[in-house]
C-alpha cells in the first residue's frame, strides 16, 4: 500500500516578484494561523490576541487621533540595535565572513562609548563641552571599538586560518564579561548607593530625542537619534554594496572566492574592510544604546541583539534596507508581544511561542520561493517495478 | 570479440515515443531509444540536446509526460514498466554511473559498494563482502582493491568502483555519463576494453557522450539526439565522423582549420627559469624557460597534472615562483600580483568555468566586467557605472552570440559552451583594449574547448586563431593532442614540471608527442 499522492520540490527556473513577496506574506499568515491554535489551546481568544498585539506595536487608530504614537516610537526604539547589528551582520555575511560576534562588538561600542562620556571631559578639559563635539567623538569611539573588536578574529583568520565561526563567539563572552566586570566594579558610580552602573553621561554625550530635535518632534516619547543614524547607515551601505567597486569585489568574494582571486581581488584586504565595516557598525548600536536610552552602562545590554541581528539579517537577505524593514517588523514582534502580558495578562511565554512559530515559519518558508511543489498522482500499473518492497 | 551480431540479439530496452517538458522548454519530443543485451550504444547529441532528460527518465529520476518504457533485463519479454524512482529503476537493473563520482573519499571500496545497497545488512562482515565484490570484480575483469580507501585510487579506478557498485546491486544495464570527460587518453581507452569485456558478458552499456571519436572507437551503435528530437539511430560501422557530425549539428562541420603562416611579433611572455611550488609544497614547475611571441599559438601538452595548472597560475600571477623570472611584455612582473598581471596584459581562459572564470550565482552584467571594473568607463573613482556596464555586456554577448542573452541572467543557467563564449568575450575584449600599439597582448586559455559541443569547439578555436591573427601571443593548454596540432605554432611537452622539449607540430607525430609526454626525450 502507498500514498496515491507523491510530493516533490521542483527548483523553480525564475524566481518572480510575485513570488518573491507573496511567499513571504503566506508564511507569515501560516504562522498567525498555527500560532491562532496554540493561543486557542491556551485559553486566549486568537483574534483579540492578535488585535492587542497590533495595538501594543503599532498603536491604535484613537490614538493617533490623539497625536499619540507612542506605541510606535517603542517599536521603532526596540528596533534601532537590530538594524545595527542586521546590517553588521548582513555586511559579513555577504562574503561568507559568519561573524557571529556582533553581541561583542555591540558591547565594545557601548564600553567605548561610556569611557568617552565619563573619562573624555576629565582628560581633555579644553574639548568643547557640546553634543556637536561629543556625539561625533562618541560615534569614532565606537566604530573604532567594535571594528577592533572585529579586526581581531579577522586577522586571525586571513593569517593563521582560525574558523571565525568560533573565535566571534568566544570574543562575545570576552566583551560581556569585560562589560559586566566594569560596571559592577571599576567604573561603578561612586554616588550610586550600592547599585550596580555607572556614572550618569553628563547631558552633552546624550543622543537628542526626536522631541528635542526640530521636525522630528512631532514623535515624543524614548525614541533618539540613533535611529536615524541607523537608517543613514543602512543607505549608505546600500550605496557601498551595490554601486561602487568596492561592493563589487565583496559581492563577487561571496559568490566565488576562485572568481574573485582570478580577477584579482585581494582576499585579505576585503576581509579586514568588511570585518572593520561590520564590527565598527555593530559598535554604534552599543553607543546607541547607552548614548539614547540608559545614559549610563548598566545591566541589560547583552540581551541577544547581536544574535537577533544574524535573523534580521538572514530574513532581509543581507540586503541593507530590507535590514531597516525587517528589524522593524521584528521589533513589533518583539514589543506587541510584551504587551501580552499588560493587556491581556497572558503569559510571557506565549508571546515567545508567536515569536518563534513566526521567524520559523518566514526562515523555512523560504525553500518556497526556490523551489515549487509538484503533487502527482502516482499510478500503480501492472508493470511497476518494485512493488513487493 | 562478439559472439552473435548485435541484430540478432535480443532487445532489453525499449524507450517508445518520449516526450518530456520543462516549463517553457521541451527536452525530450517522441525520442525512440532502443538497446540490445551485451550492446555498447552511444547517445550521442550536444549539450542541450537532451541526452541527460532521456538518461533520467531511464534511471527514474524523471517521470515522463508522454511515451512509454519497456524492459527486459531480469525476464526474456518487454514488459512495459514504470519507474517510479531510482530505487526502481535499480531493482530493475539499471545502474547509473554519474560524471561526478557519488563516491565519499575515507571509506573503502567495499563499504562504498556496500552504502546504500538493498541486501546491506544491518551488522557489517566486511571481510566477506569484500570477497563477493571481489569476485564480482574479477568476473568482469574489473581490477580494484576492495580494501583500498577511494582517495588512494586514480580516477579511472573510482570509476570503475562506480561500475562495480552497479554490478553488485544486479545492473544488467549501465548508463555512463559523459565517462570519458574525467579521464585521461589512456584510462579513456581502458574504460572502452572494460565496456568491451562487459559488454561480451551480457551487460548493456549506454554511454553518454558528445565526442565523435570515442564515439567510433568504443560503440556498436549510436542514438544521435538533436534538439530534444531523436536525429538517427545507426551501426558505428556504418557511418563515418562526418556523417555523425552531420546528424550531430545538422549541418556539415569542418575539423581542421584554415591557419595563415604566424607573423611573429615581439617576446610577449617570457619566463625564464621559473620553478614553483603546487599547493603540496612539492616542486610542481622545474627550471621552465619559455618564450612566446606576437602572433604565435605555442600549445602545452601534457598528461593531466605534470605541471600545467602551476604553470598557468604562474603565467597570471596567480601563483608567485619560488626561483625564476616572468617578463610580460618587456615589464618584469616575477613576484607580482594577479592584478598586475592583469594590467600587464594578460588575459586567461581558466580550465575551470564555473569554478574559477565566473561567479555562477551573479548576473551577466556582473561576470562582464571582471577583468575591467577597476578602469574607465566602467568604474568612475570609486563608482559603478551601471549605464556602461550594460552597454559592455550588450556588446560581448552580442559579439559572441551568448545564448540566452539576457544580461541579467544568472550566469550558471549558460549551457558550457555560453559560459566559454561569455569568458572568451571578456578575455578577449581586454587583449584588444590592450593590443593598441607595438606590443602584443598575451592570452592563456586552458583546455579552452573542454566539454564543449562541436559548434562551440569551432567559436572557440575560431577566436584563438583570430587572436593570432590580430598579433596576440597566444598559449593554449589542452589535452586534445589533434587540436594543439591543429592550431599551435609550437608545442611545448610537459612532464613532472619540466619542459621535455618545444617541438613544431608539423613535423612531429603524434608517437612523439606521446614519448614526451611519457617523460622521454627525443634524440
Amino acid at each position: 500500500m502507498s500514498f496515491p499522492w507523491k510530493f516533490e520540490l521542483e527548483r523553480r527556473l525564475e524566481v518572480s516578484r510575485w513570488v518573491s513577496w507573496g511567499v513571504p506574506t503566506l508564511s507569515v499568515l501560516a504562522a498567525f494561523f498555527f500560532g491562532g491554535i496554540i493561543l486557542s489551546l491556551a485559553g486566549a481568544p486568537p483574534i483579540e490576541t492578535y488585535r492587542a498585539m497590533a495595538a501594543g506595536a503599532f498603536g491604535s487608530i484613537s490614538e493617533w487621533a490623539d497625536g499619540n504614537f507612542f506605541a510606535v516610537t517603542e517599536t521603532l526604539v526596540r528596533a534601532t540595535p537590530l538594524i545595527f547589528t542586521g546590517l553588521a551582520v548582513a555586511m559579513a555575511f555577504r562574503m561568507l565572513f559568519w561573524n557571529i560576534g556582533t553581541e561583542g562588538q555591540l558591547v565594545m561600542g557601548a564600553i567605548a562609548g561610556t569611557w568617552v562620556a565619563i573619562y573624555l571631559p576629565d582628560l581633555l578639559p579644553w574639548l568643547p563641552q557640546t553634543r556637536w563635539v561629543y556625539i561625533p567623538v562618541g560615534i569614532i569611539a565606537a566604530t573604532i571599538a567594535g571594528a577592533f573588536w572585529a579586526f581581531i578574529p579577522a586577522i586571525m583568520k586571513v593569517k593563521l586560518g582560525v574558523n571565525e565561526i568560533i573565535s566571534t563567539l568566544m570574543f562575545n563572552y570576552i566583551a560581556i564579561l569585560l562589560y559586566q566586570q566594569l560596571y559592577t566594579g571599576p567604573w561603578k558610580d561612586p554616588e550610586g548607593f550600592g547599585f550596580p552602573g555607572s556614572a550618569q553621561f553628563p547631558e552633552f554625550s546624550w543622543f537628542p530625542k526626536f522631541s528635542e530635535i526640530p521636525v522630528l518632534n512631532v514623535l515624543s516619547g524614548r525614541i533618539h537619534f540613533g535611529f536615524i543614524i541607523a537608517v543613514v547607515i543602512a543607505g549608505v551601505l546600500w550605496v557601498v554594496m551595490d554601486k561602487t567597486r568596492r561592493g563589487y569585489e565583496v559581492r563577487l568574494l561571496g559568490e566565488n572566492t576562485n572568481a574573485a582571486q582570478y580577477a584579482g581581488i585581494s582576499v585579505i584586504k576585503n576581509v579586514l574592510f568588511v570585518m572593520i565595516l561590520s564590527g565598527g557598525v555593530a559598535g554604534i548600536a552599543g553607543l546607541s544604546e547607552v548614548a539614547g536610552l540608559g545614559h549610563r552602562l548598566q545591566a541589560g545590554l547583552d540581551v541577544g541583539n547581536g544574535f537577533t541581528g544574524i535573523i534580521v539579517a538572514w530574513i532581509a537577505k543581507l540586503r541593507p534596507l530590507s535590514v531597516v524593514i525587517v528589524a522593524i517588523l521584528m521589533a513589533a514582534l518583539f514589543v506587541g508581544g510584551d504587551q501580552l502580558q499588560i493587556s491581556l495578562g497572558l503569559p510571557s511565554s506565549i508571546s515567545s511561542v508567536l515569536q518563534g512559530a513566526i521567524l520559523l515559519s518566514v526562515l523555512s518558508g523560504d525553500v518556497f520561493t526556490r523551489y515549487r511543489l509538484k503533487i502527482t498522482r502516482v499510478v500503480v500499473g501492472a508493470g511497476v517495478v518494485g512493488e513487493e518492497a | 570479440m562478439t559472439t552473435t551480431q548485435p541484430e540478432t540479439r535480443r532487445l532489453v530496452v525499449e524507450m517508445r515515443d518520449i516526450t518530456k517538458k520543462f516549463p517553457g522548454v521541451i527536452a525530450n519530443e517522441d525520442v525512440t531509444l532502443e538497446v540490445r543485451r551485451g550492446e555498447i550504444h552511444a547517445l550521442l547529441g550536444e549539450n542541450g540536446a537532451g541526452k541527460s532528460t532521456l538518461m533520467s527518465v531511464l534511471c527514474g529520476l524523471y517521470q515522463p509526460d508522454g511515451g512509454s518504457l519497456h524492459l527486459a533485463l531480469h525476464q526474456e519479454e518487454l514488459c512495459e514498466t514504470v519507474l517510479r524512482s531510482p530505487r526502481h529503476a535499480i531493482q530493475a537493473g539499471i545502474g547509473m554511473v554519474y560524471q561526478h563520482f557519488k563516491l565519499i573519499p575515507t571509506f573503502s571500496v567495499t563499504e562504498n559498494i556496500l552504502l546504500g545497497a538493498e541486501d546491506t545488512p544491518t551488522v557489517l562482515d566486511l571481510k566477506q563482502s569484500g570477497a563477493r565484490i571481489a569476485e564480482i570484480a574479477e568476473r568482469f575483469a574489473l581490477p580494484v582493491d576492495p580494501e583500498a580507501r577511494v582517495w588512494q585510487l586514480s580516477v579511472g579506478e573510482q570509476q570503475r568502483v562506480e561500475i562495480l557498485k552497479q554490478l553488485y546491486r544486479g545492473a544488467a544495464l549501465l548508463i555512463l555519463d559523459e565517462p570519458t570527460a574525467v579521464l585521461t587518453p589512456q584510462e579513456s581507452d581502458a574504460l572502452g576494453e572494460t565496456m568491451h569485456s562487459l559488454a561480451a558478458s551480457g551487460v548493456s552499456i549506454v554511454f553518454i557522450s558528445h565526442k565523435l571519436d570515442e564515439v567510433l572507437a568504443y560503440a556498436d551503435r549510436v542514438t544521435v539526439l538533436r534538439g530534444g528530437k531523436t536525429a538517427a539511430t545507426v551501426d558505428v560501422a556504418d557511418v563515418t565522423k562526418a556523417d555523425l557530425a552531420r546528424l550531430m549539428v545538422g549541418r556539415d562541420v569542418l575539423f581542421s582549420a584554415d591557419k595563415p603562416d604566424a607573423e611573429l611579433g615581439p617576446d610577449a611572455l617570457v619566463l625564464h627559469g621559473v620553478t614553483a611550488m603546487g599547493d603540496r609544497s612539492v616542486t610542481a614547475v622545474n627550471n621552465v624557460s619559455l618564450t612566446v611571441r606576437g602572433g604565435e599559438i605555442l600549445g602545452i601538452a601534457g598528461v593531466a597534472g605534470n605541471g600545467q595548472k602551476e604553470l598557468v597560475e604562474v603565467m597570471t600571477g596567480l601563483r608567485t615562483p619560488t626561483a625564476g623570472s616572468v617578463t610580460v611584455r618587456g615589464a618584469d612582473l616575477t613576484g607580482k600580483s594577479a592584478i598586475d598581471f592583469i594590467q600587464g596584459g594578460v588575459a586567461h581562459v581558466p580550465a575551470d568555468r564555473l569554478g574559477q572564470g565566473l561567479a555562477g550565482n551573479l548576473p551577466l552584467t556582473d561576470n562582464v566586467i571582471l577583468k575591467s571594473f577597476r578602469s574607465e568607463p566602467i568604474s568612475h573613482r570609486s563608482f559603478l557605472n551601471k549605464k556602461a556596464i550594460r552597454e559592455m555586456s550588450i556588446r560581448l554577448i552580442e559579439a559572441f552570440n551568448v545564448l540566452p542573452g539576457d544580461p541579467d541572467a544568472k550566469a550558471s543557467g549558460l549551457s558550457g559552451g555560453n559560459q566559454q563564449k561569455l569568458i572568451l568575450a571578456r578575455e578577449i575584449d581586454a587583449t584588444d583594449r590592450l593590443a593598441v600599439g607595438d606590443e602584443p597582448a598575451v592570452l592563456v586559455a586552458v583546455y579552452p574547448t573542454r566539454g564543449l559541443d562541436v559548434g562551440a569547439i569551432e567559436i572557440v578555436r575560431d577566436a584563438l586563431l583570430n587572436q593570432r591573427a590580430i598579433g596576440a601571443a597566444v598559449v593554449m593548454v589542452s589535452e586534445d593532442l589533434d587540436e594543439l596540432r591543429t592550431l599551435s605554432d609550437r608545442i611545448a611537452v610537459l612532464h613532472g614540471g619540466e619542459v621535455m622539449g618545444v617541438v613544431d607540430p608539423a613535423s612531429t607525430s603524434k608517437d612523439d608527442l606521446g614519448l614526451l609526454m611519457a617523460g622521454e626525450r627525443l634524440s
